[in-house]
């Protein structure tokens, strides 16, 4: 069976209200896979209900990842099966190293039937590995001494994002906006730095707005989310064309859903009142 | 009177028949026997005080202990592990059992150097002149019941004196155990004469985790001018032991004092922690790491007291409770009119791991003087789900994220611990007792 990451018409709500709406895709190993939409058209949702984020409710569909029920994983056990989410937002926790949150990171991934107390990668392979990676990433390496994301600026959260995809090597990755608050540059280095080490070993779902992350990751597919649903489906020229035209076309095609978009944005906007 | 004899509690005949047997200066006994009176005449405080109204100590009863003796079979007992001592190179060291004195050890270079050292009870016999002046110099032993029942019947005990300008090297320890039932009342004096230096590591331990016990205790350290003390207290009596402290550092001018408290047993605990800058330009770090659970209510009132001008005081305090504990710091920074150019600073931060836990956090400020910079804070939240998501989508467990979280939560107060084992130690200790919550 070929490696895939599978999600069949998956429902999810956020308290009461329903965000997506029987959501269908696959992603195969080596593949790169572009989200696109409207601001709150469910995205982010989409890459929380994956992970399991205990504030988004499935309420119908499914996630495999070759076969294994993806749901019924608590999300650490969906990152060692191999899944990984690069945050749009991603979280800081004063007084822990970036080094020593990596290492236990890396090795319950690597080792997924590690139990808390076991053994860590040993120091010297995962300091070599780490300033490898950080050299690569064009990191300075003071920022293992860091505490996680605390005080990051938005490039610098962004690309220790990528390192810990780097160290993880998942199967397959999620990149939430991974381009967001990045200068033109910053979007270039992220984008080569996510080819590099994605490569065939990853199925890659990138939720992006624009086009400069996919510069160096082609995608092979590219869907649009309008309203909590996929409407289209297509090749790297629809990510090219949403990027020059916007969403206006798609609205006009798809009059349900963008009412279900426009329905779902003001209750977002009432809520923020 | 053979010491099974004395009756059970703390009774005049009990009382008597423990000074007939103490050898010590006349000066002392005189001064116990004030304290006994004070004792006699004072209720156990209630919660009308101010002090004691977050903190109940109803269900203690002081006639189920009984006095110390001098005749006791201490220290014979196996004494429970050290969590402080572990891969340390000391310069000294002793253990108490039920405040009497067991092994002791001490570098012979410091003996030649005039370094003092060991149990209270017979240095004071031995240098009872030179002792005077500090003996209950920096506590007030007439402060309530329990700082009075300490003054009275105070025994074993541990005295430091490092002679002026003597550098003592390696750390020293000091364990301080209770056996079940058992009763301490021992008094540390440590004396740092002018450019001495010091870091002192004491600790308390009980042989059964959850026996009963009473700990009636003070510390006074006296730091003179331009010394440098580094004092830590690791509290870690059972969680059956009744913890009540009265400690103050007199901190001279130029001197330095470093007192870092961990505290993590006893049933209940109520501690006063003050620093009194008396000397020009003197310098009090105070640091507190607390972690509470079960039933435990530990309460600390802590006091920098600014006398003279050009001092600094930084208290950081940083406490985690989980089950039903209970953690209250009071903490008070007051600066005499005289005391101009003074920086002070407290802060109390609290994490609370579970939904029956809770933190009370008062600072205060009493400013006399009109040249200064004095400010305080306090937080209590509970651990962010947000960064437990986070964590478990890089394969940590929740178990492991709340770890991992409240061990950086701590980091902030480790930073400024400068003694490797004593941060090792609190981390482990920490580390393990942190649960799985939902």
């Amino acid at each position: 069976m070929s490696e895939t990451l599978s999600i069949v018409d998956l429902h999810v709500s956020v308290g009461e209200k329903p965000i997506l709406k029987g959501v269908c895709m696959t992603v195969r190993r080596g593949e790169i896979h572009a989200l696109m939409g409207p601001n709150g058209s469910g995205k982010s949702t989409l890459g929380f209900a994956i992970m399991g984020h205990p504030g988004y409710r499935v309420t119908q569909g499914r996630v495999d990842l070759d076969g294994h029920d993806v749901l019924a994983m608590a999300p650490h056990e969906r990152a060692r099966a191999g899944v990984f989410l690069a945050f749009q937002r991603p979280v800081s926790i004063p007084g822990v190293k970036m080094a020593d949150f990596l290492r236990h990171a890396a090795t319950n991934v690597r080792r997924p039937e590690r139990k808390e107390g076991e053994e860590l990668l040993p120091m010297r392979q995962f300091r070599k590995e780490l300033n490898e990676k950080m050299q690569q990433l064009k990191i300075d390496p003071e920022f293992a001494r860091r505490y996680v994301n605390e005080g990051f600026s938005g490039g610098e959260m962004k690309r220790a994002e990528i390192l810990q995809m780097a160290m993880l090597r998942p199967r397959f990755a999620i990149l939430d906006e991974t381009d967001s608050g990045l200068d033109v540059d910053a979007v270039r280095l992220a984008s080569q730095s996510i080819a590099e080490i994605g490569g065939e070993e990853m199925g890659i779902l990138i939720i992006t707005h624009h086009e400069q992350l996919l510069e160096h990751n082609k995608p092979h597919f590219t869907h649009v989310m309008l309203g909590g649903r996929i409407v289209e489906t297509g090749g790297p020229e629809l990510a090219m064309e949403l990027h020059k035209r916007g969403y206006d076309r798609i609205r006009a095609a798809h009059p349900e859903a963008a009412a279900d978009e426009d329905a779902l944005e003001s209750m977002a906007a009432g809520s923020k009142n | 009177m053979t010491p099974t004899e004395l009756a059970r509690g703390f009774t005049q005949e009990s009382f008597e028949a423990f000074l007939a047997d103490r050898q010590e200066p006349d000066w002392s006994i005189a001064r116990r026997r004030e304290a006994w009176s004070r004792f006699c005449d004072t209720p156990l405080p209630d919660r009308s005080l101010e002090e004691w109204m977050r903190t109940d100590i109803r269900g203690f009863k002081l006639e189920q202990y009984t006095l110390p003796s001098s005749h006791g079979e201490a220290a014979s007992c196996r004494s429970p592990g050290s969590l402080l001592r572990e891969a340390v190179e000391v310069s000294a060291a002793t253990t108490t059992i039920d405040s009497q004195h067991g092994e002791l050890l001490i570098d012979p270079k410091l003996a030649a150097q005039g370094v003092l050292f060991g149990s209270l009870d017979r240095l004071l016999a031995e240098h009872g002149d030179l002792l005077r002046p500090y003996l209950f110099a920096a506590v007030d032993g007439q402060a309530d019941k329990f700082a009075a029942l300490h003054a009275a019947c105070w025994s074993g005990g541990t005295l430091l004196y490092v002679p002026r300008g003597v550098v003592v090297e390696h750390p020293i320890h000091m364990l301080s155990v209770l056996s079940p039932r058992g009763v301490d009342l021992g008094h540390a004096l440590i004396v740092l004469g002018e450019g001495a230096e010091a870091t002192v590591l004491a600790e308390t331990a009980s042989i059964e985790a959850s026996a009963a016990g009473l700990h009636c205790g003070a510390v006074e350290l006296h730091v003179a001018s331009r010394a440098r003390l580094r004092y830590v207290n690791l509290q870690n009596w059972g969680t059956g032991v009744w913890h009540f402290a009265h400690q103050r550092a007199l901190v001279g001018q130029d001197a330095t004092l470093q007192w870092t408290i961990g505290a993590l047993g006893s049933r209940l605990a109520k501690v006063n922690q003050h620093v009194a800058l008396v000397g020009r330009g003197a310098d009090a770090q105070v640091n507190g790491v607390m972690f509470t659970e079960g039933k435990q209510h530990l309460s600390y009132h802590t006091l920098q007291h600014h006398q003279a001008s050009q001092c600094t005081s930084d208290l950081l305090y940083k406490g985690a409770l989980q089950d039903q504990s209970r953690l209250v710091w009071r903490g008070m920074i007051k600066v005499d009119h005289d005391a101009q150019q003074t920086d002070g600073y407290q802060r109390d931060d609290n994490l609370i791991l579970s939904d029956k836990a809770r933190a009370d956090s008062i600072p205060g400020l009493e400013i006399e003087a009109d040249d200064v910079k004095c400010s305080h804070g306090a937080t209590a939240g509970r651990v962010d789900e947000d960064q437990i998501f986070y964590a478990c989508c890089r394969g940590l467990t929740r178990k492991e994220a709340t770890r991992m979280i409240v061990a950086g939560f701590f980091q902030q107060v480790f930073d400024r611990i400068t003694i490797e084992s004593v941060r090792v130690a609190l981390g482990e200790a920490i580390g393990r007792r942190v649960r799985e919550y939902h």
